[in-house]
């Protein structure tokens, strides 16, 4: 371990629902991470501290919480980054914003999960190991645009980081509907009809204002922003042919 | 809920979103009484003109440039909204929306020096 | 429905982007110094083509006001979705009344 160069006053929400923030004084070290902080404080301080995380290296999507303001990867983001004075500053984390608290920083990601189905972001397949393996050519703007969007590792910044979710509790919200667009642009998917349908219904993609506050969010560099627009232009077309019932 | 502040809403494309919102309740408030105004005039000139005159005080007028203001910021926000759905991403919307709050704030400048 | 509505807000959108253009362009007319309220309408009444332009405009800005504030009064308000329907087809019914009743005024007194 690095040597302690200075000491952090990080305070951690602590409770349900209701409870309240806490405050803790840890180690400041090099390259310290906000994780590293929230690890720290459960294994010396208080063994009580519930929280996520698995990877900590930024694959995984688990350790996703919200750093003084913002839903950020807490094992990708340097304590020195969020934390303006070398010596000293404030630290303050809470669990993910618009999901239901289960304890201290662990959110209850189910609605999140049920949205992603809701919004049919699941593979249909259209042929059988009997058929010829289909070609797909990456450079196509439809595969380049599924390419775009499909790195999603379902860490719920977005989800954490939209309006109008909060808004809103029917809006499916960013990811869910990023997936659906890299499957709406993929033309092994034989359930286009009623994933146009599921998007296209309340809380789908017309809820959308947007804001882009999921695009400015993203740790992988994603756009729901242009895939929700995208899944409009679709549904709005599709509407138009009468392919989709309202 | 927990979180205090959302640092992510101090962006500007944010801000564009939440002026574009206000700006059309504002206005969606302020047409009923533009349209009983100028109904005025439905039995003839004399009380369109009263009104108009009445209007020429300089409280009145800087909420007219107000007004200005909120339909030109929701026309160039509105169209921010149109390109995004309609067209290919563009990376500088940043920049394009704060050139917008300040086109919106020189056409309402030079109606306010216009009328005084 | 969503779709019809978004539909209907995107086009009276873009239908009304260049009719605020022109209005803007109207509005600094009318509003020089020394107009009057004859002046104004000495170039309105009997002009089919303000009737026509105005009462475009009106049908958009009734349509696009309602389904707009619809959507604020079901995000940001506690009313139902049903009820935040009513209130935007009461609103969108007004300004369509109110609208033609000042285009009447405007074109054809």
């Amino acid at each position: 371990m690095s040597e302690a160069i200075s000491e952090l006053s990080v305070s951690l929400w602590r409770g349900g629902r209701e409870g309240r923030f806490e405050t803790y004084t840890v180690p400041r070290r090099q390259s310290q991470t906000v994780l590293d902080v929230v690890s720290f404080v459960q294994r010396h301080i208080d063994p009580t501290l519930s929280y996520r995380f698995a990877c900590r290296v930024g694959v995984c999507g688990s350790c996703a919480m919200t750093v003084n303001g913002k839903p950020r990867w807490t094992c990708r983001t340097h304590v020195s980054k969020v934390v303006a004075k070398p010596v000293g500053g404030r630290l303050e984390i809470g669990p993910l914003e618009n999901l239901p608290v289960i304890k201290d920083l662990t959110t209850d990601m189910a609605e999140f999960f049920e949205k992603w189905q809701a919004a049919k972001g699941v593979f249909a397949p259209s042929r059988t190991r009997r058929d010829a393996i289909a070609q797909i050519r990456p450079d196509t703007p439809a595969r380049a645009a599924a390419n775009a969007a499909i790195e999603c590792i379902n860490c719920g910044v977005c989800y954490a980081g939209c309006d109008t979710v909060r808004w809103n509790s029917s809006y499916l919200g960013p990811a869910a509907l990023t997936r659906a667009w890299t499957l709406v642009n993929d033309e092994r998917d034989g359930g286009n009809a009623a994933r146009l349908q599921a998007v296209a219904a309340a809380g789908g993609c017309h809820a959308c204002h947007s804001h882009q506050s999921c695009q400015e969010l993203c740790p992988q560099a994603l756009n729901p922003t242009a895939a929700i627009a995208g899944l409009k232009r679709r549904t709005a077309a599709a509407y138009l042919k009468g392919e989709i019932k309202t | 809920m927990i979180a205090r502040q959302f640092k992510h809403r101090n962006s500007a494309l944010w801000v564009a979103a939440l002026v574009h919102r206000l700006s059309g309740l504002a206005l969606a408030i302020f047409l009923p009484l533009h349209f009983l105004a100028l109904g005025l005039a439905i039995n003839g000139a004399a009380k369109l003109e009263g009104f108009l005159r009445w209007s020429d005080q300089p409280p009145v007028k800087l909420a007219e440039s107000g007004l200005v203001f909120l339909l030109t910021v929701h026309l160039l926000g509105g169209l921010r909204v149109l390109v995004i759905e309609n067209f290919a991403w563009r990376d500088r919307q940043k920049q394009l929306a704060t050139l917008a709050a300040a086109v919106s704030a020189l056409v309402a400048f030079v109606f306010l020096v216009r009328v005084f | 429905m969503n779709v019809q509505l978004y539909v209907w807000q995107r086009l009276t959108a873009a239908l009304m982007a260049p009719l605020v253009i022109v209005h803007l362009a109207v509005i600094f007319y009318a509003t020089r110094q020394g107009m009057t309220a004859a002046d104004i309408l000495s170039r309105t009444q009997g002009s089919p083509a303000w009737a026509a332009f105005y009462g475009i405009f009106v049908a958009a800005a009734a349509i696009h006001a309602s389904i707009g504030v619809r959507n604020i009064l079901s995000e940001w308000s506690a009313l139902s979705e049903r009820r935040a329907g009513l209130c935007a087809i009461v609103l969108g019914a007004a300004l369509a009344l109110l609208g033609f009743r000042a285009i009447t005024a405007l074109v054809l007194t």
